[in-house]
């Protein structure tokens, strides 16, 4: 084994932030979704990333299906779960307030946890490798080859989803409804239906994350919570609602995590990464790429 | 809820005084007094909690960590150093206080999702010091050793003794917060929570008012911790981690909000339902405590508290 | 309006049912034992297959007749890794359940909440967790008196890895843990032997149980060029360290595992990363792997093809513990009948030479864990399955 320099150590650490930092922004990407059209967080966003790895091992492994089928079969199923989350959890609510629903994601992550629990156990499960196990040297750092099929569809996802938004006329409904659902069905926009799509839409974004990653680091059915938890984190950290920001929160998070282990002590890294959103936070409380007065106006 | 009858107190007052004697008729449910002990414990974290969210409209999704400076202060200093556990319980409330100012200040003028980022990311840091700090804390196999409670030679040292001295606490801090709600300074949290714009321009002081139930939530938080690490006699980080935070969340909700008779259901009904109740369901009990939740999240949206309300309803239909 | 009203109703009757039916139906004249394990919530996979195991037996039991005639009864709570949750249900199968004995808790943070209600109400538990701290009173320097536990101590496994280590010249390493009990438990350990066996640790780093790299943790350590590394975790994070270790090209540098490693499932899940790799087992793990002599072989194959074919899952280690435990207690009530003292001072004085899952087991007044080290033995992964260790 060759010696590692410092220099060469300090860019592995940058070169491991950005890639577990790219899994942070996919789920951060799911939380804006739902969030740009209905302002509610999504607690049980974690758990469409458990899914989509679990479900992928069940048509790939027991149903043995090629992966080229099983990936869209998951996707499918997951988006499907997603869209009985909103018309069970979400849509039977009366009065809506953020409590009352975020209380209720919280609720159906805890039922979607129990029932992966009793269907698939707790033992954690593998996935091969989309293009094979053998770690890639760039520049001296190594990266294991499935992070670039993560980091791969974290590119299309943001920039189709940026498309969508700004550019198409569902996605502009879509954004019509969180900033004034009153207006949106005034001009004849279907909010119950935009409240749907956006389910199934974050359901289906966290159900590719969960797939790309359960060949990097497995899969088991309370994996969910701590990647809610920090892809939450990043989705703040670039500001709610910019799919930019969340890209550049979960790289940001992914990085101070790596270099925090690295360099100073490994037993608090995940402080580092909170510790830096909250300094953030008290100097922009919208976010790096929120924007203040559009925070002021939103009704949570 | 502006005025707190009196009757209601005075009916669950002796509700609670005669309650481990039905217990100990009842051979099924002796063990109840045990848990309400809990169930106390977790009533005045709630009574702060539902004044935040419900008067003050601040969300905390970290209290656990308050929770955890009270029972870590008093575990250290009473079973390290050996110093009176009521001075160190004392004492572990103005800790509290003073952490829940040093972030509370800054961090009281985020809003809404912030906030509650905020708050949890709060959480999760102190969670991880209680972890770390082995040489202080023990780490994750915890504290043993912490000395139980008594005053003036009378031990509280069984379970019936130290389930009064839990509600004994519980009923002071429910008067006195029933009280704060009635006062000048519960009108201007009320005012605040109608209308922060509003109430700033009456020249109430909206931060200050915000911190000090902030403050206020966090050191009744501490009380709880120090009398849950004094009653078990030992504490471990795990106890207070997200899913506690959580847990408190769930039982403001279910309780209801806007209501301190709400903070005691929410969290008697939760502490029953996670620690008793589902014990027959065994491996389907995660489902059913979700199905559940979800359930009354849906079809009483004010909590268990607004159920009179319904119930009234329903007769006149 | 009538969906409401049916859920309403259903709730309410939900809590009903909760509240009247009691688990613990009274059989005449059976024998009562506890059972507390982390069946979910945290660290499932160590409660569950001790929960599989303990009932397995039971149901044995019971086939062939109970004990001396009754039934075996085996009431189990379940944790979810709370103390909390674990205090409460102790003293309810103590108080309430009567029980003559309790097994578990799981995890040694359940277990230390638990450790002063057995002294209190004068019960014996035998504790299915690692801790030493468990078993032993500090202020006494002797155990307590009604606290026993089956798995072997982290010390145990440490001083077979350390053993190993110096027996192939190994003195300069680095460890790298999970900040969960298990891991800090182990942590401790390596670092307070590493003087007695020569070994300096040159990296200490560590990382969260649900963590999904560690790669960062293993360069810090690569630039400490070790002779060594030893990796303390439990769950899916001990086999993603392992190909961390190989895509950094760290595989001249040799990895121990703890004994937390012992499942077949975990070579499997490395997909080949985990060839080469030391673990100190106990017996059960490689009970096809022990010779013909070997005083553990016959207990050990038989509870290999009994779970298998109960529950079509390879055995876990952690299911061992409670075969110990509860096999122990059921030997105790063959004898001496449910009188909790009696028991505890059966398996004090007469649990000696008692061949378990996980080591031949001798109690005494000054030893309430009753394994040496050569609990565990070293074993290596060789062509994708164990192998003895030389």
């Amino acid at each position: 084994m060759e010696k590692i320099t410092l220099a060469g150590q300090i860019f592995q650490y940058l070169i491991t932030g950005l890639t577990v930092g790219s899994i942070y922004a996919m789920v951060a990407v799911g939380f804006n979704i739902i969030y740009n059209v209905t302002e509610i967080i999504n607690f049980a966003q974690g758990e469409f990333v458990m899914l989509g790895g679990l479900i992928m091992v069940f048509f790939y492994a027991v149903v043995k299906l090629p992966l080229v089928v099983a990936f869209p079969a998951t996707v499918l199923l997951v988006t499907l779960v997603g869209i009985l989350l909103d018309r069970l959890a979400i849509r039977p609510i009366r009065q809506p307030t953020v409590l009352t629903l975020i209380i209720a994601t919280i609720a159906a992550s805890i039922l979607i946890k129990g029932a992966a629990m009793l269907i698939w156990g707790k033992d954690p499960y593998d996935l091969p490798a989309f293009s094979g196990r053998n770690a890639i040297t760039v520049f001296g750092a190594v990266i294991q080859p499935q992070y670039f099929w993560v980091i791969g569809f974290l590119i299309i996802v943001v920039i189709a989803l940026s498309i969508f938004f700004d550019r198409t006329i569902v996605g502009k409904a879509m954004s019509a409804c969180a900033d004034n659902p009153d207006a949106a069905s005034l001009v004849g926009i279907n909010v119950q239906q935009m409240i749907l799509l956006s389910f199934a839409l974050s359901a289906a974004i966290g159900a590719v994350a969960g797939i790309t990653v359960t060949p990097i680091s497995l899969m088991e059915y309370d994996r969910g919570a701590m990647l809610a938890v920090k892809g939450f984190g990043a989705a703040i950290l670039g500001g709610l609602g910019s799919f930019p920001g969340a890209v550049l929160g979960g790289l940001i998070m992914g990085t101070i995590e790596s270099m925090g282990a690295g360099l100073i002590s490994s037993g608090y890294k995940d402080a580092f990464a909170l510790i830096v959103l909250l300094v953030v936070l008290f100097f922009k409380p919208s976010g790096i790429m929120g924007s203040i007065e559009i925070s002021r106006i939103k009704r949570f | 809820m502006l005025r707190i009858g009196k009757l209601p107190i005075a009916v669950f007052a002796l509700f609670i005084i005669a309650f481990p004697w039905i217990a100990h008729k009842i051979p099924p449910i002796e063990n109840y007094t045990d848990i309400m002990i809990f169930a106390g414990i977790y009533c005045l974290i709630t009574l702060g909690l539902s004044l935040l969210m419900g008067y003050a409209g601040q969300i905390s999704i970290g209290h656990a960590a308050f929770y955890g400076i009270g029972a870590y202060t008093s575990a250290i200093l009473t079973a390290n150093y050996g110093f009176n556990p009521w001075l160190c319980m004392f004492f572990g409330m103005i800790v509290t206080a003073a952490v829940a100012v040093l972030v509370g200040a800054p961090s009281l003028k985020l809003r809404g999702h912030y906030l509650a980022m905020a708050t949890l990311a709060f959480g999760i840091i102190v969670y991880i010091v209680f972890n770390e700090e082995t040489a202080w804390t023990g780490g994750p196999d915890g504290m043993t050793g912490i000395p139980g409670l008594s005053l003036l030679g009378f031990a509280f040292d069984s379970v019936d003794r130290y389930y009064y001295l839990v509600w004994i606490f519980v009923f002071a801090a429910f008067i006195f917060t029933a009280n704060l709600i009635q006062s000048d300074t519960g009108r201007a949290l009320r005012a605040i929570h109608a209308s922060e714009t509003a109430a700033g321009a009456m020249g109430v002081d909206i931060s200050g008012h915000k911190l000090l139930v902030f403050v206020y939530s966090a050191v009744l938080a501490s009380l709880a911790g120090s009398l849950y690490a004094h009653y078990l006699n030992f504490i471990n980080p795990s106890t207070f981690d997200l899913f506690f935070s959580i847990k408190l969340l769930i039982m403001i909700a279910l309780g209801g909000m806007y209501n301190l008779w709400g903070a005691i259901i929410g969290a008697g009904l939760i502490t029953f339902l996670s620690y008793e109740w589902l014990h027959y369901f065994e491996e389907f009990e995660v489902i059913v405590y979700g199905a559940i939740l979800l359930l009354v999240t849906i079809f009483l949206p004010k909590g268990l508290a607004g159920t009179p309300e319904i119930v009234k309803t329903w007769f006149r239909k | 309006m009538i969906l409401k009203r049916i859920s309403i109703f259903l709730t309410i009757g939900l809590f009903c049912l909760g509240l009247t039916v009691s688990p613990a139906l009274a059989f005449k004249g059976a024998y009562k034992v506890g059972a507390v394990f982390s069946v979910t919530g945290r660290a499932s996979f160590l409660g569950d297959p001790e929960k599989k195991t303990a009932e397995m037996i039971a149901e044995q039991i019971n086939k062939a007749g109970g004990i001396n005639g009754k039934k075996l009864e085996l009431i189990v709570y379940d944790t979810e890794g709370d103390a909390t949750k674990a205090n409460l249900e102790v003293k309810k199968l103590i108080t309430q359940d009567k029980v003559s004995a309790v097994i578990g808790p799981s995890l040694s943070g359940t277990s230390l909440a638990v450790v002063p209600l057995a002294e209190k109400y004068k019960t014996p538990l035998i504790s299915c967790a690692a801790s030493y701290k468990i078993v032993h009173n500090d202020k006494t320097g002797k155990p307590y008196k009604w606290v026993f536990k089956t798995p072997q101590t982290d010390t145990m496994a440490v001083e077979a890895i350390y053993t190993h280590m110096k027996k192939h010249g190994i003195s300069k390493i680095a460890i790298i843990s999970g900040t969960t009990g298990f891991g800090a438990s182990g942590r401790g350990e390596l670092i307070r032997l590493a003087p007695k066996y020569g070994i300096t640790i040159v990296a200490d780093e560590k990382y969260g149980p649900k963590d999904t790299d560690m790669t960062a943790q293993l360069t810090k350590i690569k630039g400490t060029s070790p002779q060594a590394i030893v990796n303390w975790s439990i769950g899916p994070t001990q086999v993603t360290v392992l190909r961390n270790w190989r895509d950094l090209g760290m595989s001249d540098i040799p990895f121990y595992q703890s004994h937390g490693f012992g499942s077949r499932k975990n070579i499997e899940l490395a997909a080949g990363a985990a060839e080469g790799v030391y673990a100190p087992l106990g017996g059960c793990n490689i009970a096809e792997l022990l010779p013909a002599d070997n005083p553990q072989k016959k207990v050990t194959m038989k509870y290999l093809k009994d779970y298998m074919a109960k529950y079509h899952e390879p055995l876990s280690s952690f299911g061992g513990h409670a075969w110990d435990a509860l096999e122990m207690v059921a030997k105790a009530l063959t004898h001496v009948g449910g009188d909790r003292a009696k028991i505890r001072n059966y398996l004090e004085n007469h649990i000696k030479g008692f061949v378990g899952q996980h080591g031949v087991f001798t109690y005494s007044a000054t030893d309430h864990n009753g394994l040496t080290k050569d609990a565990f033995k070293m074993v290596v992964v060789k062509n994708g399955d164990w192998a003895l260790a030389n």
